[in-house]
């Protein structure tokens, strides 16, 4: 359980892992953006091969692909079902009891799926081919213009990195409060859903105080090394961008004008 | 000539409100010179970390006294950064003083805060990790690496700050032995090689005798003040206090009690095998 992060990071040298990481959260939402667009067959298509062609090029197994939908299968399916049922629409095809299963049903049950399919393979691609310290680095940047109005971007981003480097301290944290709770005889295991949710009260409370307790200490610290909010603040790592993440910009645009353009035509 | 780097005049300090009656420091007058190795004993409770968080401005004296850090008075809230860049501080945890999710970031931390242009921190950075022996290491996740390291991560983070003075609060109390072999030896290496002043704060004898000067505090004042062996030939003194001493000086006095010639100051090992050696030929 340690090794979890959030949004796990699928090392591998390609293109995609190098482009600038402020152009792939805004890809990320022309993407969907682009794929909420998409109404037929022909644009959902074009969707179809773009997120493709991205794990192509990112170099992420098909493997993986895999495993980031296996979660979602439910919702699918739950999803599948309720569109055949009770969608309303006109060339009946099946009569069961009071269902009718429509074509126009059916269209819609398949469209959903693919959406679903789509958007998480698609979100997903970003989180496997940039880091946790790019990805807050890109978030303070691109919600910069905001800090004229007095929004706190650069505290946003600290406790967000903050965040993800505790996770790991806080689940080993938890396992240690857990098998100390369970050396003196605590029950996880068995009774009914309130029984169980009332057995986490004793690993809540150590845990909420030794996480007051860290916070504390890790403020003195940061004091310590001289932090002071972001101003003046410099960066290791600045972020670049260069002609790739130019040139990635012209194909998400030109590809997002087609799919508008067709869903105009109503192609 | 020596040069003083913190001086504390007069410093008293309380937790919480007068009626409470925390004092955890009396009255302390107390100078560090520029290069300094001191070490500051006492038991739990004696005010020692207290007087630590005095060094770096972390906390400031209830009383009217001061404390002057390279001339500066950190009460100064205007100058309160230029006190935490000449004094940096490694604190006892040390999961709970990195701040970073991959080392060299975290070793960058403090001169980013300092506003210091990214080819310089890239070089600081590099140097601070090569004095601490962590080079390799310099991608890796923090939660990944043992305690030790973690500890020599966050001396780096201080030295990337280029700190004259590094104070240690307890680094090495929540380590194995090993851990706290490697946290030693960077710390001696930094004090004698690089000439940095280093405040280590312990409990464990031993670390305190490879120091030039050793400071004994109890109650929230300072009880002894003085080289390793004078401190520790101060036996019955340290006792009543709570404390030891080292092993080795225990062994030698307690031998030099029972009539051999051996001296009774002895607080190394090397000291003590020269010394029963010489009796034991002689």
């Amino acid at each position: 359980m340690g090794d979890i992060t959030i949004g796990q990071m699928y090392p591998a040298s390609s293109a995609v892992h190098r482009l600038d990481p402020r152009f792939k959260i805004v890809f990320t939402i022309m993407f969907v953006v682009m794929l909420f667009t998409a109404g037929s067959a022909l644009t959902v298509a074009v969707n179809a091969a773009f997120v493709l062609i991205a794990y192509t090029l990112a170099k992420i197994p098909l493997k993986m692909l895999v495993k980031t939908l296996r979660p979602v299968i439910p919702i699918v399916v739950f999803m599948l079902i309720f569109n055949v049922l009770f969608y309303s629409g006109e060339t009946v095809l099946l009569k069961l009891w009071i269902f009718k299963i429509t074509l126009e049903g059916l269209k819609s049950a398949v469209f959903m799926v693919f959406r679903i399919v789509l958007i998480v393979a698609g979100t997903s691609l970003l989180t496997y081919t940039t880091s946790s310290i790019e990805l807050t680095d890109a978030i303070e940047s691109l919600l910069s213009p905001l800090k004229k109005l007095k929004f706190p971007v650069h505290e946003l981003a600290m406790m967000m990195t903050i965040a993800l480097r505790f996770i790991p301290t806080l689940i080993e944290e938890t396992q240690k409060i857990m098998s100390a709770q369970k050396a003196r005889g605590a029950d996880f295991e068995s009774g009914n859903l309130i029984a169980r949710v009332k057995a986490l009260l004793p690993i809540l409370i150590p845990l909420f105080i030794s996480a007051i307790k860290r916070a504390s200490e890790l403020a003195t610290a940061m004091e310590s090394r001289c932090y002071h909010n972001g101003i003046g603040r410099t960066r290791l790592k600045t972020l670049k961008s260069g002609k790739n993440d130019i040139a990635a910009l012209m194909v998400m645009t030109g590809l997002l004008a087609l799919v508008v353009v067709l869903s105009m035509f109503n192609l | 000539m020596q040069e003083t780097l913190i001086r504390c005049e007069n410093v008293s300090f309380q937790y919480g409100e007068e009626r409470d009656n925390l004092t955890a420091l009396k009255n302390i007058d107390l100078e560090i010179n520029r290069g300094e190795f001191v070490a500051i004993l006492g038991h739990n409770g004696s005010g020692k970390s207290t007087l630590a968080k005095h060094f770096n401005a972390v906390l400031t004296p209830t009383n009217e006294g001061r404390v002057l850090v390279g001339g500066i008075d950190t009460k100064d809230e205007e100058r309160v950064f230029e006190v935490r860049r000449q004094v940096g501080m490694v604190f006892q945890n040390p999961d709970n003083q990195i701040v970073a999710t991959v080392v060299e970031e975290d070793v960058a931390f403090a001169p980013e805060n300092l506003g210091v242009e990214p080819s310089e921190i890239r070089r600081r950075v590099d140097e601070a990790l090569e004095a601490v022996g962590m080079s390799e290491y310099k991608k890796h996740a923090p939660h990944k690496l043992s305690g030790g390291q973690k500890q020599r991560v966050a001396i780096a983070g201080v030295l990337a700050m280029q700190s004259d003075c590094i104070v240690l609060d307890e680094p090495t109390a929540m380590l194995d032995p090993q851990g706290r072999e490697q946290v030693i030896s960077t710390i001696v290496k930094l004090a004698r090689e690089q000439g940095k002043t280093v405040v280590l704060i312990t409990h464990f004898m031993e670390e305190a005798a490879l120091c030039d000067r050793v400071i004994v505090m109890n109650d929230g004042q300072i009880l002894l003040d003085g080289t390793p062996k004078e401190v520790f030939s101060k036996r019955a003194e340290l006792k009543s206090v709570g404390l030891s001493v080292p092993a080795v000086t225990e062994l030698c006095a307690i031998l030099n009690e029972s009539g051999l010639d051996i001296s009774p100051d002895i607080i190394s090992e090397e000291e003590c095998l020269k010394e029963v050696s010489r009796v034991l030929k002689g």
